[in-house]
């Protein structure tokens, strides 16, 4: 780990202050269960770090009228222990619950987990998030099992976030504050496909902070995560896919279905989602939309099994968001 | 002279009670020292730089801004221009520094210039290894027929099957402190081979093996792989002598560990088997290859097949080849687990293509093992426990829904004989019995077993004997590898403990007023036998001794084991997996281990041998793997992340029986730390070919294999 120094503010404007508008000059801490193991392995080395467990307005967990407000450094523990997710959001807690850690779980933010670097090993061995030599990824050729099954341009590696897809489910929004204000995202444009080296996976500008995630109410809107692992251990899901269903009595008024650690990004199946409309969610309909999920998808030479479990996942979270 | 034969079973009073460890406590309150936490006055902190490219050669390495960098205090360069180097994560150079930080900042000042060469590092890429000269075929064997025999047979199945490099994953990576003083070198290790490894650094530093001092206490895995001093401890040493003698710390990083610290050789082989209508194997044909890293991977004819020794036709042809990667080290029961899965594999896909109960296969062929009778016995025994009568299915035609269950069946056999160890007893005349022996205790429980061996052979408990090992100025001991650690230490231990008792019989019988020969040791007593109201207390006893305390050695030598100890066990386990057909996760429900370790000293330790011994084949089943890319000729998934391995949620219900029948018992004492490894993986891989109708054909069992070979059946 490179030397830096270390920033403790406990208000989000001296926070904000002490940025950089370079990427790689400053790194922000939560629960720093990424962040140390990238600089430990020196794909990161900032020169600061700002840690910002200390600053309580981005903590908490509040009803408002728009919904839930969950602030960035709410713990993985807290929200699963949390009531008002527990009601409304089975799509959240099924993702938490996929976080199998208990360290993990009592020091990682939900915050963190939207900002989390991929875990693509060729990244993680130095050779950088699109793995280019001479201008060409090398991972079409090299050892990609665990890679894209929805690759934009030369990004091959798979985002690891576990809440992207059951909060892009829910329509949910991020909030990211800088010296100049704050602005507001949805979460499915928080998260952007790079196309250069040294480009970034997430929206977020260097000199930005992520403050709080705006959940909309979810009342009568089934919803659901479903995760295949490779393991039962503190290990990453091979395929997830989180669904969030309007209901108009037993049929879909409209659906979202988002798959993650298939693409850059959590994959939006649109084309499914619009075809489960008016539909009565049985084993037969979830399957088939389950089929449209993955139509499309250019599995590379070791990750076709991917399309499978995808597919899979798409049919198993509906049939879990419509159980009871 | 003393009876050492280990007493009747109906008069043991601690050898065969399921005692706690003697170490447990420190253990779980975080006191056990480990080399990494050992902290000595003015240590120093060092730091490995390695090289990243599996093929290389050093046109020139710059240290100088290193070594001006803060805290630095000594630089060693390991790999000088004109070095090739061999495999990725080799070593380079290594810095000491005041901090650990200022050593690793340190090492990335180090500038190297490297010419970099093509590299092989995917052994089962065959013709690339061809084309770059690095298939090496190791001859042919052959015994009987074959050719006629595979004409004459039957049935004849032919299949392919493999299994990956693992790494041996120790928990606490290699490493140590070492201190090169005026007088003698301190070296605290991590190691298995307390005895040896200190002559084994002197021997790389080109001193007096007697001026190396070794200390260990307590040691986080190693599992076959911590037997030599390694080149990080010469070059550690070196950087504290250039330090003017201050300790050095050196334990590698995580990737590193998994980089070089650790390899098994991986296999893969085509085997054909040809059978008589009712099931007897009359002809076995493999040919294989391996590779155990840069140094190629050589088998030994007569491990294919495995156990199955005597079919009665055979051919064996072997290929090593080598690759860019760091050396293999033996891995608990080194090879066993690999040729168990490839022979019980196959004998269960000739069984299924025969549409035969694989139980019945393997019984009607135990004709053609060592031990019929006990393969025999363990077979029955283990299909009991998993209730194979009741839940075995063909092949494929279990449940109907998408996740299927399965039963598979392991076969397995390992040595562990006793080493050769020397045990020094004193007994002091305020009665503290001390015990010392230059072994050491990897997380097995050998500390615990020589307390017993010894409060058995004293008539005292456990908590009163004094146990030294762990330290090479106390009598030698082999190391601990092939399972002969418990049987060396056992022998060693009764030997000493009854010589010196039989001296204290001496010194105490006058006052008794008997002869020598007439005492017995009893519940912290010593007394005449058959007149128990003539006693004296162990203390009072003690008393007798005069000043200078009895000492007295035993030694075991494994060519005259006397009966204490011997070699030799079977094994059979069987695997109930389920499998979800859609997504391809296998899980595994229950395994039941029977294993025979002859006479059992604790069967807690001994039960807690075939967990750790299971788990880690559960993993190798259906999680762990080296996989070398080589585009970048690069271990790229070497970090836990991706390179995984069980927790608990995985590891399912183990029942294990320990098979010590009276006959198994009169062996006395056989090392059990490999034997239970052996037959995991081929159980486990059998019951998923029972479940889905289909073999994966190769380790570990992951989805992308399951659904790509169920997608074969249905093509």
């Amino acid at each position: 780990m490179q030397s830096f120094e270390y920033a403790s503010p406990t208000t989000l404007q001296e926070a904000l202050s002490l940025l950089s508008t370079q990427w790689g000059e400053v790194d922000i801490l939560a629960g720093g269960t990424d962040l140390l193991a990238l600089m430990k392995d020196y794909i990161h080395t900032p020169k600061r770090v700002v840690n910002i467990k200390g600053i309580k307005e981005l903590g908490g967990i509040q009803q408002t009228s728009a919904g839930l407000r969950i602030g960035a450094i709410v713990t993985i523990r807290e929200l699963l222990e949390n009531e008002l997710v527990q009601k409304e959001y089975p799509a959240l807690i099924q993702a938490a619950r996929g976080i199998r850690g208990m360290q993990l779980r009592n020091m990682g933010t939900i915050g963190g987990d939207l900002c989390q670097r991929p875990r693509c090993w060729y990244f993680r061995n130095g050779f950088g998030l699109l793995a280019l030599k001479d201008g060409k990824s090398l991972i079409p050729d090299g050892e990609n099992r665990y890679h894209a099954i929805f690759p934009q341009g030369q990004a091959y590696f798979v985002s690891a976030s576990s809440f992207g897809p059951p909060l892009i489910a829910l329509g949910a929004r991020v909030k990211l504050a800088s010296t100049g204000g704050t602005r507001e995202l949805p979460v499915e444009q928080f998260f952007v496909a790079p196309q250069r080296e040294g480009e970034r996976e997430i929206a977020l500008k260097p000199n930005e902070i992520l403050t709080e995630i705006l959940v909309p109410p979810a009342k009568g809107v089934r919803n659901a995560t479903y995760e295949i692992r490779p393991d039962e251990g503190v290990n990453w899901p091979l395929v997830t896919a989180s669904v969030a269903l309007r209901m108009e009595g037993n049929r879909v008024a409209s659906a979202r279905i988002v798959m993650g650690h298939v693409g850059p990004t959590p994959v939006q199946a649109v084309k499914a989602a619009a075809w489960l409309k008016g539909k009565q969610i049985t084993e037969a309909v979830a399957e088939e939309a389950g089929r449209r999920a993955v139509e499309g998808a250019k599995p590379l030479s070791q990750n076709g099994y991917k399309v499978q479990l995808a597919q899979v996942a798409v049919k198993r979270a509906l049939l879990a968001a419509v159980a009871k | 002279m003393a009876e050492y034969r280990w007493p009747p079973v109906n008069q043991r009073r601690v050898i065969g009670r399921p005692v706690n460890r003697v170490d447990g406590l420190v253990k779980v309150t975080g006191r056990a020292t480990y080399s990494s936490d050992v902290r000595r006055p003015g240590m120093l902190y060092a730091a490995l730089l390695t090289c990243p490219y599996a093929h290389a050669r050093v046109r020139s390495i710059d240290v100088s801004e290193a070594e001006r960098s803060p805290g630095v205090r000594a630089v060693q360069v390991l790999a000088p221009a004109g070095t090739e180097i061999n495999w990725a994560g080799a070593d380079v150079a290594m810095v000491a520094a005041e901090t650990e930080e200022q050593a690793r900042d340190a090492v990335r000042k180090i500038k190297v210039d490297y010419e970099v060469l093509p590299h092989l590092v995917k052994e089962f890429d065959l013709s690339r290894a061809q084309a770059m000269n690095r298939a090496k075929p190791s001859g042919e064997a052959v015994t009987g027929d074959p050719d006629q025999a595979l004409k004459e047979a039957d049935v004849v199945f032919e299949g392919e099957y493999t299994i990956p490099v693992i790494t041996h994953s120790c928990l606490q990576p290699h490493g140590q402190v070492v201190a090169w003083g005026e007088k003698e070198i301190e070296f605290f290790a991590n190691t298995q081979a307390v005895s040896t490894v200190g002559a084994d650094l002197a021997k790389a530093l080109e001193v007096p093996a007697e001026i190396v001092h070794v200390q260990q206490h307590s040691v986080g895995g190693a599992y076959g792989s911590k037997f030599q001093a390694e080149s990080w401890a010469a070059a550690a040493a070196r950087l504290s002598k250039a330090a003017g003698g201050r300790p050095v710390w050196f334990h590698l990083d995580r990737r590193t560990e998994l980089e070089v610290a650790g390899c098994r050789p991986s296999y893969r082989a085509r085997i054909k088997i040809g059978a008589k209508k009712d099931g007897t194997i009359t002809v076995w044909d493999s040919q294989s290859w391996a590779t155990g890293g840069f140094t190629g991977g050589g088998l030994s004819a007569n491990l294919l097949p495995f156990v199955f020794v005597k079919i009665p036709n055979k051919r064996f042809n072997h290929t090593a080849v080598s690759v860019n990667t760091a050396p293999a080290r033996a891995w608990r029961a080194p090879n066993f687990p690999q040729v168990a899965f490839l022979t019980c594999a196959a004998l269960e896909d000739l069984a299924a293509q025969m549409k035969m109960d694989p139980l019945e296969l393997f019984l009607k062929n135990v004709q053609y093992t060592d031990r019929p009778e006990v393969y025999a016995w363990q077979l029955k025994k283990a299909a009991e426990l998993i209730e194979w009568q009741k839940k075995w299915h063909p092949r494929g035609q279990g449940e109907k829904g998408p996740v299927k269950t399965g039963l598979g069946i392991g076969i397995g056999t390992w040595g562990g004989l006793g080493h050769a160890a020397q045990c020094r007893t004193r007994i002091h005349p305020d009665g503290t019995v001390e015990i010392e022996l230059g072994s050491q205790d990897l997380g097995t429980g050998t500390r615990t077993v020589i307390c017993q061996v010894a409060a058995e052979s004293l008539g005292l408990r456990v908590g009163d004997i004094r146990l030294k090992i762990g330290d090479n100025r106390y009598p030698v001991a082999g190391a601990s590898g092939g399972s002969t650690t418990v049987g060396g230490v056992s022998a060693a231990t009764r030997r000493s403990t009854l010589n010196a008792l039989d001296e204290l019989f001496k010194r105490v019988a006058p006052s008794l007023g008997v002869s020598p020969d007439q005492l017995e040791a009893v519940d912290g007593r010593i007394r005449v036998k058959g007149d128990p109201s003539k006693s004296l207390s162990w203390k009072e006893a003690c008393q007798k001794i005069g000043n200078s305390p009895i000492e007295a050695m035993g030694a075991n030598d494994p060519k005259s084991p006397g009966g204490l100890i011997s070699g030799g066990v079977g094994g059979v386990q069987m695997a109930e997996v389920r499998v979800d057909t859609e997504t391809g996760q296998v899980r595994l429900n229950k395994l039941v281990i029977v294993q025979d370790c002859g006479m059992i000293i604790n069967p807690k330790t001994a039960e807690s041998q075939c967990y750790g011994a299971a788990t880690m084949s559960i993993c190798a089943a259906l999680m762990e793997e080296r996989i070398m890319d080589q585009l970048t000729g690069r271990f790229i998934n070497a970090a836990y992340d991706f390179y995984r391995i069980a927790s608990i949620m995985d590891v399912g219900e183990i029942v294990v029986h320990l098979d010590n029948r009276p006959e198994h018992d009169a062996r006395g004492v056989i090392g059990l730390g490999e034997p239970p490894v052996v037959p995991t993986i081929a159980a486990i891989s059998n019951a998923v070919a029972n479940a889905i109708g289909v073999r994966v054909p190769e380790v570990p069992i992951t989805p992308d294999r399951v659904l790509a070979a169920l997608a074969r059946r249905k093509a």
